[in-house]
């Protein structure tokens, strides 16, 4: 019998610190496919890709490596759910794996806190492991496990850049202007997968332009969100909290920013795809973490999820 | 044509060009000032962020880049760098142009407090809110996070790598007085008290 598949689950700090049900749906997910996660105890920020390594690239490599020792300490790959993380963390492997002056600068300081980048595992985004481990046929097989009917919904998938580029060091043997990856695993759980205008654009909150110029940000997810909602999307699929969070929060701030611009408001709600693929594989909406908390004031969601709930909730144990 | 001021060129490939070392800077000749770039920019589109003029700026060694707004528009998504037909790695130059943006001391005020979240918390994002540990627990979570924030030690590793690369004296982390550390915790803690509404807390405080 082959082993079980492990791996060290990098939480990064979106997900843990704003979007928990993120990291809610994923361990569900993972368990019941049978990939064990590993904790990456004291890891911390990858260290962010537009920002941090704007700042100082050699403090990114050292910070992003004493990550990466972590799960060789473990003894296993990464696994993350973040396309910033995603960034950064497969990049500084890459670069340190690849660069003996850089891996040489990045050991010196790695010395100090007793710490040595070895260059022994890999780091793979979760849709890189549904996707290219797991596999689109055997998920088909799994989701229809417990389930009789499909999820009968039209979402728009936003990728999110850093999944898929550069393409150089990323895992898709496709087409990068029009990769259908995540489409198609988005599709294995029964909805259908919409394509709409500029659907491959940036979010708009990387590279640190979310944190320092809000209104350009905000006009980027704002075009995005119209071109969503010119063809019907029901629900908006994501694979990165940082989108997530853009999308999500950033719904509320333009319709309180472009007030004159929007109308009607926006309201589609933002589905992790561990989420959506969780309901697929027959956990409950609570179980991975749709139902908002009515005792805890201005955390996420921020967008109602009621119109996606109402939908599917008797299909959900809702 | 003596507006092409070859002098800067040379002075260009004397000094920016070295300081560019990592991004692979000697691609940057090759560029034939096609716009390819600046087409599918998707933050030029709304900004002055033209990435063709940057990259011309480059060429010709004009420091000026440093100091403009437009390289911290870039969201770094990557489409000008798949799309260039001379291969040249533009997204890594604009970085590499911000590290030296950095060291001139241009560096926006968010960001300098993001690089303080990562000094005090190992976190660019941090659970500054009891909140946060409550949703983790609602989401049938532990409420601090297997991170830093479960191992004190790993934030001192972190520190002490921050100060070893001296990232703390690039953006000024320990230069802001003890007042003005104070105020802005107060702030924060009021703020997380009287505000329950999510518009308000949106508009009062920098979610990220």
């Amino acid at each position: 019998m082959k082993e079980k598949q492990r791996f060290s689950l990098f939480l990064g700090c979106i997900i843990p610190d704003r979007y928990p049900f993120i990291e809610r749906a994923t361990r569900k997910v993972f368990e019941k496919l049978g990939i064990e996660l590993m904790e990456m105890e004291g890891a911390s920020c990858c260290p962010a890709p537009g920002v941090f390594r704007g700042f100082d690239i050699d403090s990114w490599l050292i910070l992003g490596a004493r990550n990466l020792t972590i799960a060789e300490e473990n003894g296993t790959d990464i696994a993350l759910m973040c396309n910033g993380c995603y960034g950064s963390l497969l990049e500084v492997n890459h670069i340190l794996k690849t660069d003996p002056e850089k891996r040489a600068m990045v050991n010196t300081h790695l010395q100090k806190i007793g710490r040595e980048f070895k260059g022994t595992v890999e780091v793979r985004h979760i849709v890189d492991i549904l996707y290219n481990d797991f596999g689109v046929d055997k998920l088909k097989q799994r989701t229809k496990y417990g389930r009789k009917e499909k999820l009968d919904l039209n979402v728009a998938v936003h990728y999110g850049c850093h999944l898929v580029k550069p393409a150089e060091s990323r895992p898709w043997n496709c087409d990068i202007e029009e990769p259908r990856f995540l489409d198609e695993l988005v599709e294995v759980t029964g909805v259908k997968s919409l394509d709409y205008r500029d659907k491959y654009m940036c979010c708009g909150a990387g590279g640190g332009v979310r944190s320092a110029f809000k209104d350009v940000s905000l006009d980027m997810t704002k075009e995005k969100l119209n071109n969503m909602r010119k063809v019907g999307a029901e629900a908006i699929i994501t694979a990165c909290p940082f989108c997530h969070l853009q999308f999500d929060l950033g719904q509320v701030e333009i319709n309180s920013t472009s007030k004159d611009l929007v109308n009607p408001n926006f309201n589609i709600p933002v589905i992790y795809y561990t989420q959506l693929l969780g309901l697929a594989l027959g956990f409950t909406a609570e179980e991975v973490g749709l139902i908002k908390s009515k005792d805890l004031a201005g955390v996420p969601p921020f967008t109602s999820m009621e119109s996606f709930l109402n939908k599917i909730g008797e299909k959900v144990g809702v | 044509m003596s507006d092409l001021r070859t002098d800067k060129i040379t002075n260009f490939s004397n000094s920016l060009a070295k300081e560019l070392k990592n991004a692979g800077i000697e691609k940057i000749g090759a560029c034939i000032q096609c716009g390819t770039c600046t087409g599918g920019c998707p933050s030029g589109r709304r900004t002055a962020l033209k990435t063709r003029a940057i990259i011309r700026k480059v060429q010709l060694g004009l420091d000026e880049v440093l100091f403009d707004r437009d390289i911290w528009y870039c969201s770094t998504c990557y489409t000008c760098m798949e799309r260039c037909p001379r291969k040249i790695p533009i997204t890594d130059i604009i970085i590499e142009l911000r590290n030296l943006a950095v060291r001139k001391g241009n560096l926006h005020p968010t960001h300098v407090a993001l690089s303080h979240n990562l000094w005090k918390t190992g976190h660019g994002v941090p659970i500054d809110n009891e909140k946060w540990e409550k949703l983790r627990q609602y989401h049938e979570l532990p409420s601090k996070p297997p991170t830093v924030y479960s191992h004190p030690e790993s934030l001192k590793e972190i520190q002490i790598l921050l100060e070893s690369s001296k990232f703390d004296e690039l953006v000024g982390i320990g230069l802001e007085s003890e007042e003005e550390e104070i105020e802005f915790e107060n702030e924060i803690e009021y703020l997380s008290k009287h505000i329950t509404n999510v518009q308000a807390i949106v508009e009062a405080l920098p979610f990220l």
